[in-house]
C-alpha cells in the first residue's frame, strides 16, 4: 500500500470527542483510492484474491517440500529406532549424535517456512520435543542451552516429571529418561548454520555428546551455502561426535519455475501482470535474492496496487462476478472505459453508428463490455495451452533460442507478437529439420497439453492434431521402408550452419543444399512435418498476441513497472539525493518549486547547504561556506540586499548552518579532516 | 602385566578391581594414589593432569574415585556456562541439595567458600574430598581470580579437599601473569601401539574366538595407527568394520586362522574407511548400509566436501568477484586493472618489495565498502542502480561466511571486509557468469 494513502488516511479525522478510531486495513485501502464508492467492493475482490492466492502457495510449498521432509522423518525414525539396538556393535561403536544436514540454498527468506513445516511434521508424526534455534537468539552457549530448554524441555518436564529436582542443565536432561524404551527423540534445529558462533556450537555439540547415551538427542542442521561449511566450522574432534547424512532440497529456480506455473500461467486467477512487471519481480529474483517468499510478496504488492489504483478493477474478478459488476457500472466509471486506450482503438474499428452508440449509450456499452469480458477471458483460456504447447515444442531446440524456461517464452510473448520475433523463425526453422521421433513425442506432449483445456477452440485444435498424430502412425504401417536417408544429408548441413564457418565454406554447404533439396522430392513424412508445424504456427498466431492487443485488458494487467520497483528494490541513495536536490519532491510546498532545477532560496537549510557544497572541491573552507550561506538565507528572508545587515552572520543562522553541516554529516557526504584546519573533506563525487 | 597397585588404607580386593579396569595406565593410578595418600590424610592440594584425548585421564579417576567410594564431584567445564553451576554441582554432591539452594542467585567465589565452609564445619570431611575439573582450559576464558583460587581451595575453605584439573594443554598456557599456586603436575602419555592393541583386543565379539579378534585388531591398527591413535575412535572404527571382516569366514572361504587372506580382503575396505567414514564424510550409518549393498553397486554416497557448489544471485556473484579481486590484488593495481586509459605498468618498477611476493601465499587482506562498490560496479556488465538490496546482498554473504567483516560491528560508516572463498571456489563462480577472474588477478598477470 502506498504511503500516501496512510497519511490522508490520517488528515481526514477530525477532532472529534469520540475515541479515535483505529484504521482498519480496509479505511487504509478505501481512503487513497480514486472512485471511493466502488472502493469496498475492491477492497474485498482483492482480499479474496490474495486469500486464494496465498492458501495456494503454501499448498504447492508443502507439497514441494513434502519430499525431503518425508526423507528426513525417516531419517529421524530410524535413528530413533537403531539406538534401541543392543547388539555387540552397536554396544561397542561410539554413540554419535544423529545429525541431518538440510542443504537449503541460499535463499534464506525463504527457510522460515520449511522449518516451520518441518517442524509441525516432527511434531505430528515423530517427537514432541522439537526446539528450533536461530543464531541471533545465541549468542552465547547459555542463550542457546536456554532457548533449547525452553522449547524442548517444558511440556516434557510437566508431562515426565514432577519429581526430580536439580539445577544443571544436564542433570535435568538426564534423571528422567531412563524408564521407558520407546522415547520419542529431541529435535534441535539449527536453521542457520552458518551464522552461528562456532565455538558455542562445538562447545553445544560437546554437552550434548555427555549425554547422548541417556538422552535421545538429533540435530538438523540448516545450511545455506554447501555441506563443506560443517567442516569448515567443527573440528574433527567436534565433528566425529556426529552422525551427517545429507539432504538436498529443490534448488529456489525449480521452486520459482513452478509457482510461476500454478500461479500465473494458469486462467485460475483474473489478476495478470504484464510483460514489464513480470520483468522487474524476475529480475529481482534471478539478480538479487532468489527468493521465492519475496517474488511472492511481489505479487501481492502489484496486486494491492492494481486494486488500489484502479476503479475499473471491479472487473477484475470471476466471469458471473464480473458480469454482474460490469452492469452496476455508474456513468463515471463508463466514462473511464471510454477512456481507455485499448477502448478507444477497439471503438475506431467500428462502423460510424456504432462508435457513437458507444460513446454515448451507455446501455449499449454495458452490453458489449459484457462481450468484451467474455472475450478476455477467452483469450486467456486459449493463450496458456498454446503458450506451453510453443513451449514443449522449442524447449529441446539447441540453443534455446525462445528460452529454456517458460517463464522466458510468457516474457516474450506479453511483449509483442512472439511470431514476428526473429528468435521464433529461426526455432521454426529448428523444427522443421526435426527427427520424425522427437517431433512425435513432443506433438503427443502438445495433445496432451490440450486435453486439459476446456474451451472448443483447443478441442478442435486437439482433434486436428490428433489427426496428424494418426497420419503420422500410418506413414509408419503403410510405408514400411525407413525414412529416406536423404533426409539427414538435408539435415546435417543445415545443423553445421550453426558452427562457425568462414564465407567460402558456407557458400559451399548453401550450394550442396540447394542441389539436395532440388534432386529431392519432399517425403510424406516432411510433407506431414510441414503441415503439422503450420498447424502450430496458426495455432501462435491466432492465440500468443499480447494482452496489450486486447480490448479492456488493462482491467486485468497491472502495468505500473516503476512503482513495483520502487517498492521492491528501493534505492535509498538515490533519494536522499533526491530529496536535497528537489525538495519539492518530497515536501510538495509550492514555494519550493523551480525551474531551471536550482534549489529556491526557501528550501530547507540542508538542501542549500548540500546545493553549496556541490560547488566545492575535495576540501571546503568552513568559513566560506557559512558566508554563502548566510547571504542565501538572507536573501530568502527578503532582506534588502544593499542594507548593511545583509548576508552577516548572526547567532540564528550560525546555528543553522551548523546543524545543517551535522545533518550533512550524518547522512555520509562530508567528514572531518585533519588536512587543514577549518576544513572538511567530502566524500562524494560529482556536482561542478 | 598388572603391576599392582598398592597403598595402605585401601582394600586389597578393590585395588585389584581397579587395576582390572584400568589396563596399561597402572603407572599413572599408582602414581595418582600415592599422591592422595590414605583416605583419611590431607592430599596436596591441587594436581593438573594433562594428556591427549582419550588418554584416559578421565577414565583413571573416575574409576579409582568410584571403586574406592571416594567423595567427589565430577564436573565438565564446558558445561559450566556461569561459575553457579560449578559450584552449586560441587556442594551437591558433597553436602546435599540442601547446600546447593543456599547459593545465591549468580553466586561469586566468596559466596561458594562461605557456604562451602559453613558446610564443612558441620560435616566435617573424613576423607579427602576430590573435585575433579574436566576441559579445565576453559577455565582460563572464565573469570580471572578462579583458577588461583581452585588451586589453593584447601587452604581457602580450611577442609580436606584436592582439586583436580584435566586439560589436553600442558599447565604453561595456564599460568597467569599474576602467579598462583603451583599444582602437581602429571603427565599421561599416549597409548603406545602395543597398549592400545591390548585395550582394543578386550572387547572382542563374545561369537568369535580372542586370536581372531586380536588379528582383526592388529590388522586395523596397521591401517589407521599412523593417522588416529584416538582410543575412541579406534573402537568405533572396529565395531564399524568388523562385520565386513568376518565375511569370508561366514561365506565359508577362509578358516579363522588363515589371517593373510582376511587381511587381503580387508585392507582395501579399511583404506576406503580412512578416507570416508574416518573423516566423516560419511556418516556411520551410511557407511554401513553401503558396506551391505556394497556387492550391488559401488561408492554411490558422495562425501559431503564433494558438495561445493553454491548457487548465488547475479550480483551476489559479481559482489563476491569484486571482493575476491579487493582482497588479492593491491589497492594500487585497480587503476590498472579497471581504468581504461591507464597506461603501461610494468610489474617490476611499480611494486614495493613486499608485494612482490604472491598475494595468494600471504592470504586475503581487508578492504573498505567504498573500495568493493567502486570494483563491482567496474565488472558487472550493466548498469547497477545502489539499491537497498545491493547493500543487504552484502550482508548476506557476511552471514554466509563467504565474507567476513574485519571491523568492529558498531563502526557502521566504513566497514571493512575480507573475502573468504578459495580460488578454486571463486573461479567456478566467474565461469558461471563468463567473467575472466584470472585476468584481473595481479598475481597471474
Amino acid at each position: 500500500m502506498s504511503t500516501s494513502s496512510v497519511s490522508k488516511g490520517c488528515f481526514v479525522f477530525k477532532p472529534s470527542a469520540k475515541k479515535k478510531k483505529t484504521l482498519s486495513l480496509e479505511d487504509h485501502f478505501i481512503h487513497g483510492c480514486e472512485g471511493a464508492d466502488e472502493s469496498k467492493t475492491r477492497f474485498n475482490l482483492c482480499q479474496d484474491l490474495w486469500d486464494q492466492i496465498k492458501t495456494d502457495t503454501e499448498l504447492l510449498q508443502d507439497e514441494l517440500n513434502t519430499k525431503i521432509l518425508d526423507s528426513l522423518l525417516d531419517f529421524t525414525r530410524k535413528c530413533s529406532s537403531t539406538r534401541q539396538q543392543s547388539d555387540w556393535a552397536s554396544h561397542m561403536r561410539a554413540s554419535e549424535i544423529p545429525t541431518a544436514a538440510l542443504v537449503l540454498g541460499v535463499n534464506v527468506p525463504d527457510h522460515d517456512m520449511t522449518f516451520q513445516s518441518l517442524s509441525e511434521l516432527l511434531r505430528q508424526s515423530v517427537t514432541p520435543h522439537v526446539a528450533s534455534v536461530q543464531a541471533k537468539e545465541c549468542g552465547a552457549l547459555k542463550h542457546l542451552i536456554k532457548r533449547v530448554l525452553e522449547s524442548t524441555l517444558c511440556d516434557w518436564y510437566t508431562m515426565n516429571t514432577k519429581k526430580s529436582y536439580s539445577l544443571t542443565p544436564g542433570k535435568k536432561r538426564s534423571s528422567p529418561v531412563k524408564d521407558d524404551l520407546q522415547q520419542p527423540p529431541i529435535v534441535i534445529i539449527f536453521k542457520d548454520l552458518e551464522a552461528f558462533n562456532a565455538r558455542v556450537l562445538q562447545d553445544f555439540i560437546l554437552i550434548c555428546s555427555r549425554y547422548i547415551e541417556r538422552l535421545p538427542l538429533m540435530f538438523i542442521f540448516g545450511i545455506a551455502t554447501s555441506p563443506s561449511t560443517i567442516q569448515h566450522m567443527l573440528p574433527h574432534s567436534v565433528s566425529s561426535l556426529l552422525c551427517i547424512e545429507l539432504f538436498q532440497s529443490l534448488s529456489c529456480t525449480q521452486h520459482l519455475a513452478t509457482v510461476i506455473d500454478k500461479l500465473i500461467l494458469t486462467t485460475h486467477f483474473p489478476f495478470k501482470l504484464n510483460g514489464k512487471v513480470m520483468q522487474v519481480l524476475i529480475s529481482i529474483f534471478l539478480y538479487h535474492d532468489f527468493s521465492v517468499r519475496n517474488f511472492i510478496k511481489g505479487v501481492q504488492l502489484a496486486l494491492l496496487e492494481h486494486f488500489h489504483s484502479q476503479p475499473l478493477s471491479v472487473l477484475c474478478c470471476r466471469k458471473k462476478e464480473a458480469l454482474l459488476n460490469v452492469m452496476q457500472l455508474g456513468h463515471q466509471d463508463l466514462e473511464r472505459i471510454r477512456q481507455l486506450p485499448s477502448f478507444k482503438r477497439y471503438v475506431e474499428k467500428q462502423e460510424p453508428q456504432e462508435q457513437e452508440h458507444l460513446l454515448t449509450d451507455d446501455t449499449h456499452l454495458k452490453e458489449v463490455c459484457r462481450r468484451l469480458i467474455k472475450d478476455l477471458r477467452k483469450y486467456h483460456k486459449h493463450y496458456y495451452p498454446t503458450l506451453r504447447c510453443l513451449h514443449t515444442l522449442t524447449s529441446s531446440l539447441p540453443r534455446y533460442p525462445l528460452g529454456k524456461q517458460i517463464r522466458e517464452l510468457h516474457l516474450i510473448c506479453l511483449e509483442k507478437n512472439v511470431w514476428e520475433n526473429e528468435e521464433y523463425q529461426s526455432a521454426m526453422k529448428l523444427l522443421k529439420m526435426m527427427a520424425k521421433d522427437e517431433l512425435i513425442s513432443l506433438l503427443k506432449k502438445c495433445a496432451e497439453i490440450l486435453q486439459h483445456s476446456k474451451s472448443k477452440n483447443m478441442k478442435s485444435a486437439l482433434l486436428l492434431l490428433e489427426a496428424m498424430l494418426a497420419k503420422f502412425k500410418q506413414l509408419d504401417t503403410v510405408v514400411a521402408e525407413p525414412p529416406p536417408p536423404a533426409e539427414e544429408s538435408i539435415t546435417s548441413p543445415v545443423k553445421n550452419l550453426q558452427k562457425k564457418m568462414d564465407l567460402f565454406q558456407l557458400q559451399k554447404a548453401l550450394l550442396e543444399m540447394n542441389e539436395s533439396r532440388r534432386s529431392k522430392k519432399l517425403s510424406p513424412f516432411e510433407v506431414l512435418r510441414n503441415e503439422a508445424l503450420q498447424f502450430i504456427d496458426s495455432l501462435v498466431q491466432s492465440h500468443l498476441s499480447p494482452p496489450e492487443s486486447q480490448t479492456l485488458y488493462e482491467v486485468c494487467y497491472y502495468s505500473s513497472s516503476a512503482t513495483v520497483r520502487r517498492h521492491l528494490n528501493a534505492a535509498p541513495r538515490t533519494s536522499i539525493q533526491a530529496a536535497l536536490n528537489s525538495p519539492f519532491y518530497y515536501l510538495q510546498n509550492d514555494r519550493l518549486k523551480s525551474e531551471d532545477g536550482s534549489v529556491s532560496n526557501a528550501a530547507p537549510d540542508i538542501c542549500i547547504v548540500y546545493k553549496l557544497h556541490l560547488e566545492c572541491g575535495r576540501l571546503i573552507n568552513l568559513f566560506d561556506w557559512l558566508e554563502a550561506f548566510a547571504t542565501v538565507v538572507s536573501a530568502a528572508e527578503g532582506n534588502d540586499p544593499d542594507s548593511d545587515s545583509f548576508g552577516k552572520v548572526d547567532d540564528v543562522k550560525h546555528a543553522r548552518f551548523i546543524r545543517a553541516v551535522s545533518e550533512l554529516e550524518f547522512l555520509g557526504f562530508i567528514k572531518s579532516t585533519k588536512q587543514k584546519t577549518d576544513h572538511v573533506a567530502r566524500i562524494t563525487w560529482g556536482g561542478c | 602385566m598388572s603391576a599392582l597397585l598398592q597403598q595402605p588404607g585401601y582394600e586389597e580386593e578393590r585395588l585389584q578391581t581397579v587395576s582390572k579396569k584400568l589396563p596399561c595406565r597402572e603407572v599413572q593410578a599408582g602414581m595418582l594414589l600415592s599422591l592422595m595418600g590414605q583416605p583419611h590424610q590431607y592430599s596436596y592440594p591441587s594436581i593438573f593432569i594433562y594428556g591427549h584425548q582419550s588418554s584416559g585421564k578421565s577414565h583413571v579417576l573416575n574409576v579409582l574415585l568410584k571403586e574406592l567410594e571416594l567423595p567427589h564431584a565430577t564436573v565438565s567445564f564446558v558445561e559450566c556456562v556461569s561459575v553457579a553451576l560449578l559450584f552449586e554441582q560441587v556442594l551437591l554432591s558433597f553436602f546435599g541439595c540442601d547446600a546447593a539452594s543456599l547459593l545465591p542467585r549468580s553466586p561469586s567465589l566468596s559466596d561458594f567458600v562461605r557456604i562451602y565452609r559453613q558446610q564443612s564445619s558441620q560435616s566435617p570431611a573424613k576423607q579427602t574430598r576430590y573435585i575433579v575439573i574436566e576441559k579445565a582450559e576453559l577455565l582460563r576464558d572464565s573469570d580471572a581470580n578462579l583458577l588461583p583460587a581452585l588451586l589453593r581451595l584447601q587452604e581457602l575453605v580450611e577442609d580436606n579437599v584436592t582439586v583436580i584439573l584435566l586439560s589436553e594443554i600442558v599447565w604453561d598456557r595456564f599460568r597467569p601473569n599474576t602467579g598462583c599456586f603451583e599444582p602437581l603436575l602429571l603427565h599421561f602419555p599416549d597409548y603406545s601401539k602395543g597398549e592400545l592393541q591390548h585395550i582394543l583386543a578386550q572387547d572382542r565379539n563374545p561369537s568369535y574366538s580372542d586370536e581372531f579378534y586380536s588379528a582383526y585388531i592388529n590388522i586395523l591398527l596397521g591401517v589407521f595407527y599412523s593417522v588416529c591413535r584416538d582410543l575412541r575412535e579406534l573402537r568405533h572404527l572396529a565395531a564399524l568394520n568388523f562385520s565386513k571382516f568376518c565375511e569370508p569366514l561366514a561365506e565359508g572361504k577362509v578358516k579363522e586362522t588363515d589371517t593373510h587372506k582376511l587381511w587381503r580382503n580387508i585392507e582395501p575396505h579399511l583404506k576406503k574407511a580412512m578416507q570416508t567414514v574416518y573423516l566423516r564424510e560419511v556418516s556411520s550409518l551410511q557407511w554401513e548400509q553401503m558396506q551391505q549393498m556394497e556387492e550391488k553397486e559401488n561408492g554411490a554416497v558422495r562425501g559431503l566436501s564433494a558438495h561445493t557448489h553454491v548457487e548465488l544471485p547475479y550480483y551476489s556473484k559479481f559482489l563476491l568477484i569484486a571482493a575476491y579481486l579487493a582482497s588479492f590484488n593491491p589497492a594500487r593495481t585497480d587503476k590498472r586493472f579497471f581504468v581504461k586509459h591507464h597506461g603501461k605498468i610494468k610489474k617490476t618498477n611499480f611494486l614495493k618489495k613486499n608485494e612482490k611476493t604472491s598475494n595468494h601465499l600471504l592470504g586475503p587482506k581487508p578492504f573498505p565498502l567504498d573500495r568493493l562498490l567502486a570494483i563491482f560496479y567496474s565488472v558487472v556488465d550493466s548498469r547497477v542502480a545502489p539499491t537497498a538490496s545491493i547493500f543487504s546482498q552484502i550482508s548476506s554473504l557476511v552471514t554466509l561466511q563467504l565474507l567476513t567483516q574485519v571491523s568492529h560491528g558498531d563502526q557502521i560508516d566504513a566497514p571493512k571486509y575480507k573475502c573468504a572463498v578459495s580460488m578454486d571456489f571463486i573461479c567456478a563462480i566467474s565461469r558461471t557468469v563468463n567473467f575472466e577472474i584470472i585476468k584481473y588477478l595481479y598475481d597471474f598477470l
